[in-house]
């Protein structure tokens, strides 16, 4: 299965066990979504489950906490990251605080799917990766895969929590992996380990990073696209990098990153959201925390630039192997 | 579930279980069309009140619909603009040359030659006598459907290919996706591509003329799908509370992306009676009559210029094609649609007017065509001579870290010589052509 696949079953495993779970977004019903994520679910569970919103974002979210609320498992879709800003205010003051403000009360168990980063020339609109926006907010989950493997059991991990999750896919992944070099044929993922998807249920458990490649020389910090532009780096480097592929980033798996980094020593922190203030700083401020009598040279980060995403400069933009290389030789200096 | 002790639980027992209604388009793919009951009005029958007249004396003006063109081709009832043939050949000449440039950039965007596009036909008639009816220097306010305004207003279409191209000559830098133009010049406000943004902002850029006691006027437009944002009914709360001189178009084309109109709540009222609950003028037209577009407009735009607030204007209308270059209709809707619509094709309905009062035929008008056509491609060539996006990147590197602030802080600064030092340390520099 490719992630989008990956995806869909994801949600329909859920559905078919869970009568409780429904799927609703802008063009996500008879359509099947414009990434075709939702494809065939309408049909198969009707449009009381699966059914098109009206064209609001703050609508879909508010809507959701309220099922929630009533005791549904809600798992609307922002049909791409960038949109997700109408939403703001329901995500972020409601959905993130109605279990604390209301004592476990209520809860809004959703699961906020959303396609997510660029490299697609999608230019400002259509490119953003606001994960940092939501690892900001105290109540909220934030899950990125970088496999189709990963996609569904997180999917499926995250819709079975009780507590809202935004659920971030890398688009530029959704069928096949990618080495950062854009004029590079593409890859599929049939040919890939993670592409071999199990189709019934199964679960990655959230909170848990998972080591993509063990390695001595250095340790990697990243998520989504951005594994496997490292993991290509890497590789054509010939560097003996440890790759932590984080997976979730609220929870975040601290004993795999300080492991690792104690054993290393070097960490570069590799992500594809502006640098400021972006997830990148808190890894680089927990290494710092708990590493520092490790580490052997200053942290690494590997970002993108502090400019909204350009269109037609877009692979100037994008931390690709160039990039990942310089800072692998400044990381390894001394 | 808590349970009364007096009623309990089991009291419900016996009501009729509660169902969720989802709205269903009337026809998909396969099914035969059937238009019949969309009500179409005969031209000429709806009233035209004074523009002095209070809003809430014509709320029926936002259930019906203004029509001027009649099966005949005949300009017809009290919203006849009566315009001069050569406004009309102006006009006509206009939408047709939309026409040709969208053709010309779709087919382009197929060949490679830039990412995206987006046309706007069968809605030729939204944007472009608008453009017409409004003065010049009143600010537009637009969605990415509305290339019209800038092809009505005489804009270079040399310009807008650079844009969409992201070559050299683009005003843009490169930085905005094709056809989100920004031309300041020309009355036409930068596109965003989060949707319904821009309704707010005009009415806070007529709000803002007004406050200056300037005498120009704001437009915008947006979906009819765009109608469920939360954007939209602020800037209708604060364009009634200040009587701001703007015009909120809502082109209802009948689909947003998938999603029929009835996701925005089509099926219970229209679109123009948005304005009823706010207490703004409302009125619906027909959307493919060019003359009821104009006429409703320069009526809308004299009430804003004579301080008697907003109009929010429903142009009834239908998208003949996809979405954009990235949708494929096929999969949603049938295929029967597009010539099924009831009100016809814009620019033909014109045509047979001007041919209808003596004042062109058939011939000119192929003749017209086929010079736009060639206009179009004379453009095209000029355009691609500064690059096409297919070739890779036309602008220098460090413009990326242009225009993030007015002056640039340290730590662009320093992104940016960090940017430069790793391209050319590459040796796979990006300067390549
Ligand atoms: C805030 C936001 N949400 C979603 C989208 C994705 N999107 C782009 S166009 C579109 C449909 C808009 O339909 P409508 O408003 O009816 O305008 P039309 O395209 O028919 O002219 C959607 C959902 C977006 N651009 N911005």
């Amino acid at each position: 299965m490719n992630m989008i696949q990956a995806i869909n079953s994801a949600m329909d495993v859920m559905m078919a066990r869970d009568p409780d779970v429904i799927v609703m977004g802008e063009d996500v019903g008879y359509f099947g979504g414009v990434f075709r994520a939702t494809a065939g679910l309408q049909q198969k569970y009707g449009k009381q489950r699966v059914f098109d919103t009206p064209i609001s974002e703050l609508g879909i979210i508010g809507v959701a906490v309220g099922m929630g609320a009533y005791g549904l498992r809600p798992v609307p879709e922002i049909q791409f990251a960038d949109y997700i800003y109408p939403a703001l205010d329901q995500l972020v003051s409601e959905a993130a605080r109605l279990r604390y403000r209301s004592a476990g009360e209520f809860t809004a168990p959703m699961t906020v799917r959303s396609p997510f980063g660029g490299g697609i020339f999608g230019g400002q609109t259509h490119s953003q990766s606001p994960e940092g926006i939501f690892t900001h907010v105290s109540g909220v989950k934030t899950v990125i895969p970088s496999t189709p493997y990963d996609a569904k059991g997180l999917l499926i991990a995250a819709i079975e929590d009780n507590d809202p999750t935004i659920f971030f896919e890398p688009k530029r992944i959704y069928n096949g992996p990618f080495d950062g070099y854009w004029d590079r044929p593409a890859q599929n993922w049939s040919k890939h380990p993670a592409g071999e998807v199990p189709t019934g249920y199964y679960k990655v458990e959230l909170g848990k990073a998972k080591v993509v490649r063990p390695g001595e020389a250095l340790t990697i910090l990243a998520y989504g696209t951005m594994v496997h532009v490292a993991t290509a780096t890497v590789a054509e480097a010939g560097i003996d990098a440890e790759i932590i592929d984080l997976r979730t980033l609220v929870p975040l798996d601290i004993d795999t990153i300080e492991a690792s980094v104690k054993k290393t020593g070097r960490c570069m922190i590799v992500h594809e959201a502006t640098r400021t203030s972006g997830f990148g700083a808190e890894l680089s401020a927990i290494v710092q925390e708990r590493c520092f009598y490790h580490l052997e040279a200053p942290i690494e980060r590997v970002t993108g630039f502090d400019t909204p995403y350009p269109h037609s400069l877009e692979w100037a933009y994008f931390p690709g192997p160039v990039r990942i290389g310089e800072a692998l030789k400044k990381l390894m200096k001394d | 579930m808590a349970s009364d002790p007096e009623r309990g639980t089991s009291a419900r027992a016996n009501l009729q279980p509660l169902s969720l209604y989802v709205p269903e388009p009337k026809f998909r793919p396969g099914d035969a069309v059937d238009f019949s009951e969309v009500h179409v009005p005969p031209a000429g029958e709806t009233r035209r009140p004074d523009i002095a007249d209070k809003a809430s004396t014509f709320t029926d003006l936002a259930y019906q619909l203004v029509r001027v063109l009649d099966e005949d081709g005949q300009a017809v009832g009290p919203w006849n603009p009566r315009l001069a043939p050569d406004t009309l050949r102006n006009i006509l000449r206009s939408m047709a040359l939309v026409r040709a440039f969208d053709e010309r950039m779709f087919r382009a965007q197929r060949q490679g030659k830039t990412s995206f596009y987006m046309k706007c036909t069968g809605e030729e008639a939204v944007a472009v006598p608008a453009a017409y009816a409004l003065d010049y220097d009143d600010m537009c306010f637009p969605s990415y459907r509305q290339q019209g305004l800038l092809i009505a207003r005489g804009w270079s279409m040399v310009d807008m290919m650079n844009q969409i191209y992201s070559n050299t000559a683009d005003r843009l830098q490169g930085k905005q996706l094709p056809i989100m133009y920004s031309v300041k010049e020309a009355g036409f406000f930068s596109i965003s591509g989060n949707l319904t943004t821009q309704y707010p902002q005009a009415v806070g850029w007529a709000m803002a003329s007004a406050a200056k006691g300037d005498t120009r006027i704001a437009a915008t437009w947006c979906g009819e799908g765009s109608t469920a944002e939360g954007d939209f009914h602020s800037a209708c709360t604060f364009a009634s509370v200040y009587r701001a001189p703007v015009i909120l178009n809502v082109v209802n084309n009948q689909w947003a992306i998938s999603s029929f109109s009835g996701f925005a709540g089509a099926e219970s009222t229209t679109f123009a009676a948005r304005a009823v609950g706010y207490g703004i003028a409302g009125l619906r037209v027909d959307g493919n009559d060019a003359l009821a577009v104009y006429a409703a407009t320069a009526w809308a735009a004299e009430r804003a210029r004579t301080n008697q607030g907003p109009t929010l204007i429903e142009h009834f209308t239908y998208r003949a094609e996809g979405h954009s270059t990235s949708d494929d209709p096929g999969q949603y809707r049938s295929e029967g649609e597009p010539n099924a619509w009831p009100l016809g094709d814009p620019i033909k309905r014109l045509k047979d007017h001007l041919i209808a009062i003596g004042e062109w035929d058939e011939e000119r008008h192929a003749a017209q065509d086929k010079e736009l056509a060639d206009e179009v491609k004379r453009a095209q060539k000029e355009a691609e001579q500064n690059g096409i996006l297919g070739h890779g990147l036309h602008q220098p590197l460090d413009t990326l870290f242009d225009g993030v602030f007015e002056d640039m802080p340290w730590h662009l600064r320093e992104q940016q010589a960090q940017m430069v030092a790793e391209e050319t340390a590459s040796g796979r520099p990006w300067a390549r052509k």
